[in-house]
């Protein structure tokens, strides 16, 4: 499991980018769920966790392509891959992502 | 509607295919492509794909399912020469012809060039970045004519394959028409900062083996000239269709012709007098002209988000709105000699633009927060 932050930093309508390789976005939706996905967008390197939230979907700051955090899934070009998706949990007011990408993710 | 053709096979165009899918449209699609290739991504041409580090495939638009799931008829390889409304027919270039009820028109633009360039290349396709990049061989001498987007990119680009460059300018400061002194007074630094050799104010005459020739009768010597001078939209072959040519094809708010049953999207659209020469216009007009050509009306209008983005050297630029010369330039994040920081534009107390250099959060925020959009009907 890898630290991404306690539960104060991280309001709802916010990002984080816990760096590494990969790095890791970790957000937190208005509606308050907790999705942790690869930072870096699929189409080109850019910062997703830089990226506008909008619901459970998060558009990349460059160039729009929108990610379901949920799934990983690009909803529009110019992405075309997924991104992964981790597990998130939290444990006595620190958020935590699982180190090891989701196998469902598509 | 039985069978819409769609006239132009790059972004608009694929978007416009998209769009027609995503509305529940079922009938024949047929995407006519003047170049022989499937569909791919413009933007990295003078980026990534110039530079080698992008591969071709990873330009398609379309992969092996949505080729499946959209299920299009392409004609690529091939120009319409004519629009017929009166017989629903379009001509194409190979002698055949196309049956279509409704017209999508996304035939985007070609380079221009300059009299006495022959020889010089122009990059607006895959072949022209092709032809470009087996030019760009070690100790070349590149000289770009046009410090706008493309001669920017294409100098930004040679830089970083150890290539010297000289961009050569006619006006002030680059793509000062577009972001004003102070951001041109950046766009220049980063230029010279990189090692690009940037003379603006300069007319040039001509070219040849030696070089590039200005109208001081000085020649810029040169192995490699790029004409970077912007595109001419590709509507020759609408002569005698009744729709109305001007700079573009000439639509209404929702992009529709005075044909109810021809729609234009992307570089070639021309609405409320202004065509927008960017990525992002030529993905977002297809859901609104799609509908309209669906509902055999004008329902929606579009509103363009005006958001423009450049990689040069060091430096991603983005832009939205639509900010004129004498709009308030004010600096909300960092300073214009900063490598990073973000500005806004102010007319009437409204904030009419934003602009960021390496800010992109920032940026998306006070576009989302800040801009002003007029509304949409």
């Amino acid at each position: 499991m890898i630290r991404a932050c306690t539960v104060e930093e991280l309001p709802p309508g916010e990002s984080v980018r816990i760096s590494g390789t990969p790095a890791i976005a970790v957000f937190n939706t208005e509606d308050g769920e907790l999705y942790a996905i690869d930072d870096t967008c699929t189409h080109q390197d850019a910062s997703l966790a830089d990226g506008w939230l909008e619901g459970c979907f998060v558009e990349c700051p460059l160039h729009a392509a929108l990610f379901d955090l949920r799934t990983g899934m690009p909803s529009c070009l110019p992405a075309k891959d997924p991104v992964r998706t981790y597990s998130v949990v939290v444990d006595r007011g620190v958020i935590y992502v699982e180190g090891v990408a989701n196998e469902d993710a598509a | 509607m039985k069978r819409v053709a769609i006239v132009g096979a790059s972004l608009a165009g694929v978007r416009a295919a998209q769009e027609l899918r995503a509305q529940g449209y079922e009938g024949d699609v047929v995407l006519i492509g003047a170049e022989a290739h499937l569909p791919y991504d413009r933007p990295p041409l003078s980026k990534a794909f110039l530079a080698g580090t992008a591969s071709r495939a990873s330009l398609d638009l379309l992969d092996a399912g949505d080729l499946v799931s959209l299920a299009l008829d392409f004609r690529l390889g091939v120009r319409a020469t004519a629009l017929e409304p009166a017989n629903r027919r379009l001509q194409l270039s190979d002698g055949g012809s196309v049956h279509a009820d409704g017209v999508v028109i996304a035939t985007g633009g070609r380079a221009r060039t300059l009299p006495g360039f022959e020889g010089a290349h122009t990059l607006r396709t895959i072949d022209d970045a092709m032809a470009l990049r087996a030019a760009l061989v070690p100790g070349a001498r590149v000289v770009i004519v046009g410090a706008g987007f493309i001669g920017a990119e294409v100098a930004s680009t040679c830089r970083s394959l150890g290539l010297e460059v000289v961009v050569l300018e006619a006006s002030a400061a680059p793509l000062a028409p577009v972001l004003g002194p102070e951001l041109a007074a950046v766009c220049a630094r980063l230029h010279t900062d990189h090692g690009t050799d940037l003379r603006c104010g300069v007319s040039v005459t001509g070219m040849d083996a030696a070089g590039v020739h200005l109208a001081d009768g000085s020649t810029v010597p040169a192995d490699v000239v790029v004409v970077g001078v912007g595109m001419t939209p590709v509507t020759d072959w609408l002569a005698g269709s009744g729709v109305t040519v001007g700079s573009g094809v000439h639509t209404d708010a929702g992009l529709v012709t005075e044909l109810p049953q021809v729609v234009a999207v992307g570089d070639v659209a021309q609405f409320g007098g202004l065509r927008h020469e960017h990525w992002t216009n030529a993905s977002e007009q297809a859901p609104v002209a799609v509908a309209n050509l669906l509902a055999g009306r004008t329902s929606r209008t579009y509103t363009p988000s005006g958001y423009v983005w450049s990689d040069q050297y060091a430096g991603t630029l983005q832009l939205a709105g639509h900010p004129r010369p004498d709009d308030r330039l004010s600096f909300v994040d960092g300073a214009p000699t900063a490598t990073s920081f973000v500005a806004t534009w102010h007319r009437n107390g409204e904030t009419v633009g934003v602009f960021a250099l390496n800010n992109p959060k920032l940026f998306n925020r006070l576009r989302r927060q800040t801009l002003r959009r007029p509304a949409t009907v």
